[in-house]
C-alpha cells in the first residue's frame, strides 16, 4: 500500500495517488476508478475524506460521474494531467536538483552532462 | 440542519475541582470526530453528560436537538460503549441479545459477523473473559446497534494491535455503508488520525483546539539543520518548542508554510518536516499550559 505522508491534506495526496495511475495509464480513460467507500478502505482512512480526493478530480474534469454506476477516467484525461505536470516541473524537480548540486560544487555543464548520462543509461526507457 | 450534538458553556465541577471548564462545541451529523486529550483531560466526563449518565454544573447540552437526560427517545438513537464496561454476570450470548432489545436499528447479521471476528465464545461469562475480549464485547454491541449517534471511550483496553486494526477497519466500513455520527475517544491518536474528519482535543477541562482533520495536517513543522541557520530561518516567526544538540538545532513552528518559506529553508539546507497529529496534540497542550501559567 503506497504510504501516506503527514503534511499534506489526506484528500489531496488521494487525488494525486490516482493522478499518478492516470499518468502512468494504469487507469485507462473510460475505466472505472475505485469508489469512495474502496479508496477508504484501501487507505484506511474516512470516506468523506475520499470522496473529497475525489470530487477534486471530477472538478479538474479528470474524473466524470456516470450516474448509478460510479466515476470513470474522462477522454483526455491523461493528457491534461501530463501537460499540468510538465508545467510544475522545473518547480518541483529542476529547482531543488539544481539547489543541491550547487551546494555540492557541481557546476551546470557537469550537471547537464550526468543528466545526458544518466538518459543514455536508461536506454529507450525514458521518456 | 440540526447538529447531532451542541454543547455550550458546559461545565462540570467535582467540589472545587472543574473536570469540564466552559466547554462549547458542535458535532455535525454523519461524522467521525475525534475527542483526544490526555488522561483526565475531561473526554469521559463529557461523554458521560452526553449520554445523560452526568448532569452538568453549568452550560447548555443537546443532542438530536433535545436535551439527552432521562429522555428516552434521544438515549435510544444513541449507544455508549464505555472503557472497562461493567456487565450483569452474563453470558456473552446474553448481552448480545439484551442489546439486540434495546437498540431499535440493531443488526443481528452484522453482530454474529462481529462475534466471529473477534473470536468471541458466546456461551462463556463475561466475567471470565480476557480484558481484551470484554472490550471486544462492547465493540460488537457499538457497531451493530447502528444508533444514529455512537460514541467510543477509549473502547480497546486490553485489545492488541490485531485487534485494534480490524475494529477501525470494521468501523470504516460501517460508516461508509451505513453513514451515523461516530465520537472516537482516544488517546491512541496517531493509530485513528487518518479516520477523522473532526478533532477535538480537550486539555484539563477546556477545548483546545476544535477543527477539521484536513486543517489540522501540515499545522505546524519542524525545521531541523544546523543551529545558525534555523536561528535565522525562525527569527521573527513564533516557536513552539526548541531542541539543540551539538551545532545541530530543531525547532518546532506553526505552518503552514508558504512557497517563499520553503525556498528559503531549502536555501540554507534546512530540513521540514510536518508534525504529525499526535505530535501537534502534544504541543498543542503545552501551548496551553503555558497559556495558563502566564495568564
Amino acid at each position: 500500500m503506497p504510504a501516506l505522508d503527514e503534511g499534506t491534506p489526506l484528500f489531496v495526496q488521494i487525488a494525486e495517488q490516482l493522478a499518478d495511475d492516470i499518468v502512468d495509464g494504469q487507469l485507462a480513460e473510460g475505466t472505472r476508478v475505485p469508489s469512495t467507500n474502496e479508496l477508504a478502505a484501501f487507505y484506511r482512512i474516512n470516506p468523506a475524506t475520499a470522496a473529497k480526493g475525489i470530487n477534486m478530480l471530477v472538478d479538474d474534469g479528470v474524473l466524470e460521474k456516470r450516474r448509478g454506476i460510479g466515476m470513470f477516467v474522462a477522454a483526455g484525461a491523461q493528457e491534461q494531467l501530463r501537460a499540468m505536470r510538465r508545467k510544475q516541473f522545473a518547480e518541483q524537480y529542476v529547482d531543488p536538483m539544481v539547489a543541491e548540486a550547487s551546494r555540492l560544487g557541481i557546476d551546470g555543464d557537469t550537471l547537464v552532462s550526468l543528466i545526458r548520462e544518466t538518459s543514455l543509461d536508461n536506454g529507450g526507457r525514458t521518456r | 440542519m440540526t447538529p447531532t450534538i451542541s454543547v455550550a458553556g458546559l461545565s462540570r465541577r467535582y467540589g472545587g475541582q472543574a473536570a469540564l471548564d466552559n466547554v462549547s462545541l458542535t458535532v455535525e451529523r454523519g461524522t467521525v470526530t475525534g475527542l483526544l486529550g490526555r488522561n483526565g483531560a475531561g473526554k469521559t466526563t463529557l461523554l458521560r453528560i452526553i449520554t445523560g449518565l452526568e448532569f452538568p454544573t453549568d452550560g447548555e447540552l443537546r443532542v438530536f436537538g433535545a436535551p439527552p437526560a432521562e429522555n428516552d427517545a434521544v438515549l435510544r438513537r444513541m449507544v455508549f460503549v464505555r472503557e472497562e464496561q461493567a456487565y450483569p454476570d452474563f453470558r456473552v450470548g446474553h448481552a448480545i441479545t439484551a442489546a439486540s432489545w434495546f437498540y431499535p436499528n440493531w443488526d443481528e447479521d452484522l453482530a454474529r459477523q462481529l462475534l466471529a471476528d473477534f473470536d468471541l465464545p458466546t456461551g462463556r461469562r463475561i466475567k471470565r473473559l480476557s480484558r481484551g475480549m470484554r472490550s471486544a464485547v462492547g465493540i460488537v454491541i457499538g457497531l451493530a446497534a447502528r444508533a444514529e449517534l455512537t460514541l467510543f471511550d477509549e473502547p480497546y483496553a486490553g485489545l492488541d494491535a490485531v485487534a485494534r486494526q480490524l475494529f477501525y477497519d470494521r468501523l470504516l466500513a460501517e460508516v461508509a455503508a451505513h453513514p451515523r455520527t461516530i465520537v472516537l475517544s482516544t488517546h491512541l491518536i496517531d493509530e485513528v488520525a487518518d479516520l477523522l474528519e473532526h478533532v477535538v482535543l480537550l486539555d484539563h477541562g477546556r477545548v483546545v483546539l476544535d477543527a477539521p482533520a484536513d486543517e489540522i495536517r501540515g499545522t505546524a513543522m519542524t525545521v531541523s539543520g544546523a543551529a545558525i541557520a534555523v536561528e535565522e530561518f525562525v527569527a521573527g516567526r513564533p516557536v513552539w518548542h526548541r531542541k539543540r544538540i551539538a551545532s545541530l538545532a530543531s525547532a518546532v513552528v506553526p505552518g503552514p508554510l508558504d512557497a517563499a518559506a520553503q525556498a528559503r529553508a531549502r536555501a540554507l539546507h534546512l530540513s521540514l518536516e510536518p508534525l504529525s497529529l499526535q505530535q501537534l496534540l502534544v504541543h498543542a497542550s503545552g501551548i496551553a499550559e503555558q497559556e495558563k501559567v502566564s495568564a
